[in-house]
């Protein structure tokens, strides 16, 4: 029996993301008595880093390296992995549910007719069955859910799981470049980089996020400046409240009706708490709430508080972490 | 120009969900039902590109139950023509959505099949490529804004990083994010309007889903915290407690 995990690069370097998926197919692995396959498609270089995903727990790593897979075509990653999923007898295929992930994981359930849980946040077996725990309504509730088929896909919410070293031998062999067939329907035009460099909300181990307290957009350069202090691993995040304002895009916004994040450590700053956005980020490991109000309902869900004014508390934040990060 | 816009009934977003006693399923008592706020995206997006197109047939379909026929209304109240809902009264998986979804689609002759990005009740993120694949149409995901040229269609979808500009031809199959689509509120003509719109009703044969449900929780309570100090005061020992006892710093 065995287990696949799709890996990720990007930019010739594997996600973090993957690090974790490879692990829990390991683990799950163990549970079943099955051995793990990861597989990766990537430009000229890439074998040489998917040797890592050895280190993780993957017994055998399946390469496929070609220019063409240097940028995301959905149609060719879902022919390409169709084929290779194809070959096994899988028991499972796990994927991490990164913005490539949720566009990928759908095609690769239809195409081959598998059942999918998506962004799964914990993974047990129980009597050899695989029972996969995910969240609805943005983490109001959790489910646990048992895939009948086969083949059971499953992605895998970024930062729920963490990535646990378990080496094994990782043996890289060649798929060949897999060249697409024919020309994809989706060509991609242009490329317009977000004006900042940082991580996607969704993904970041580290997460600022601040609300209607900040009283106005151009008061978000105090929260750039603790973010910097953090370093590049930090996103910001934004409440619905200043969204619907337009003071931020849609694209930063945590809860049932933007984000579900798990970061390690989640900043409300200016947040009271509505449930819609607690639902979204109360599965973050460290939650620090800095509010005025001592009654907000974020300091119920907050391992730290202050209270206080953050027009005070941030950039003493900001200052004292940096002094941390140069001492 | 056809655009076919899958709608999805589902709990509000600002209500607490409450679980039944055999924590098999959600009490559904005096909980608002509203249109998936991502579905109102794209019945806006669908909106905006018929009446930009000077003309043409927005269609709003669902699967589900009877009581749907609400939130079809409602987008019927925002300017959709007419509204199909395929009845069933089996709790449907996402690739059994999609497959009775794709069956009505199959030969509906839609130019655009919009959906939105992801329905806020399961999270489910995959009805939309699902029925694309099913189809074999080509689908574009996280779209934030839409452009028809020519037979094109010119979609920015919102990724990690920035922007993607996309090309497909037409039919194709897109999952709309809010991007520069802010859902209009229905007038009251529109609303009267609704009431005389067309809203066909069928009953349809799910097929079996293949995802069994164990049971639903609450999530684990967070043990509660503690607050730290008041005002700036506070900082040092806050940033000693994150990285000595957290260990997150």
């Amino acid at each position: 029996m065995k287990i696949l995990a799709i890996a990720e690069q990007r930019d010739g370097t594997l996600r973090r993301a993957s690090h974790e998926v490879v692990s829990q197919a390991r683990r799950v692995a163990d549970a079943v008595g099955a051995t793990v396959d990861a597989v990766v498609f990537g430009p000229a270089g890439i074998a040489g880093a998917a040797g890592e995903l050895g280190r993780y727990g993957a017994d055998r790593i399946l390469v496929s390296e070609g220019e063409h897979w240097a940028q995301y075509g959905p149609e060719h990653y879902t022919a390409a992995l169709a084929s290779v999923i194809g070959q096994e007898q899988y028991f499972a295929v796990f994927l991490a549910a990164t913005s490539r992930g949720k566009d990928l994981a759908p095609r690769l359930a239809a195409r081959l007719d598998l059942p999918l849980a998506t962004e799964a946040t914990a993974l047990s077996v129980d009597g050899g069955e695989l029972i996969v725990t995910r969240p609805l309504y943005a983490g109001k509730v959790f489910s646990r859910v048992k895939l009948h088929g086969s083949t059971r896909l499953v992605s895998l919410r970024p930062n729920a799981f963490g990535a646990e070293e378990n080496p094994r031998a990782g043996a890289v062999e060649s798929l060949g470049d897999l060249a697409p067939a024919g020309a994809a329907r989706l060509r991609v035009r242009e490329f317009i980089p977000a004006a900042s460099t940082r991580p996607d909300v969704a993904e970041a181990p580290v997460v600022i996020s601040g609300g209607r307290g900040l009283r106005g957009p151009e008061h978000w350069s105090m929260l750039e400046e603790l973010c910097e202090a953090i370093g590049p691993h930090c996103a910001l995040g934004a409440s619905r409240a200043v969204v619907d304002a337009g003071w931020r895009p849609h694209g930063e916004q945590v809860g049932q009706t933007g984000k579900t994040v798990a970061p390690q450590l989640y900043f409300a700053i200016g947040i009271s708490g509505a449930i819609q956005h607690l639902a979204g980020m109360r599965t973050a490991r460290t939650i620090v709430a800095i509010n005025k109000d001592p009654e907000a309902p974020i300091f119920k869900v907050a391992d730290y508080g202050i209270v206080g004014d953050a027009f005070e508390v941030v950039p003493r934040l900001a200052a004292e972490i940096r002094k941390l990060n140069e001492g | 120009m056809k655009i076919i816009v899958c709608i999805k009934r589902v709990p509000d977003t600002e209500a607490r969900i409450k679980l039944t006693d055999d924590r098999k399923s959600i009490d559904p008592s005096g909980l608002k039902y509203i249109i998936n706020p991502y579905d109102e995206f794209a019945v806006e997006a669908a909106l905006q590109l018929r009446d930009g197109q000077g003309g043409g047939e927005v269609v709003v379909l669902t699967a589900g139950e009877s009581a749907a026929g609400e939130q079809l209304r409602s987008a019927l109240a925002m300017g959709a023509d007419r509204a199909v809902l395929l009845r069933t009264e089996t709790t449907l998986d996402g690739l059994a959505t999609a497959r009775v979804l794709a069956a009505e689609l199959k030969d509906a002759g839609a130019d655009l099949v919009l959906f939105g990005m992801k329905a806020v009740d399961d999270d489910q993120q995959q009805v939309g490529p699902m029925v694309a694949e099913l189809l074999g149409l080509p689908c574009v995901t996280v779209v934030g804004e839409v452009a028809i040229e020519g037979d094109a269609v010119v979609c920015h979808r919102e990724v990690e990083g920035g922007v993607e500009v996309v090309e497909v031809p037409r039919p194709a199959v897109l999952t709309i994010t809010k991007g520069k689509y802010e859902p209009r509120y229905a007038s009251l003509k529109g609303i009267m309007a609704a009431k005389k719109k067309p809203l066909e009703e069928k009953a349809v044969e799910a097929p079996a889903g293949r995802i069994e449900l164990l049971g639903l929780d609450y999530p684990p309570e967070r043990p509660s915290g503690k607050i730290v100090g008041a005002g700036a005061d506070a900082v040092p020992e806050l940033v000693r407690l994150l990285r000595q006892e957290a260990k997150v710093l």
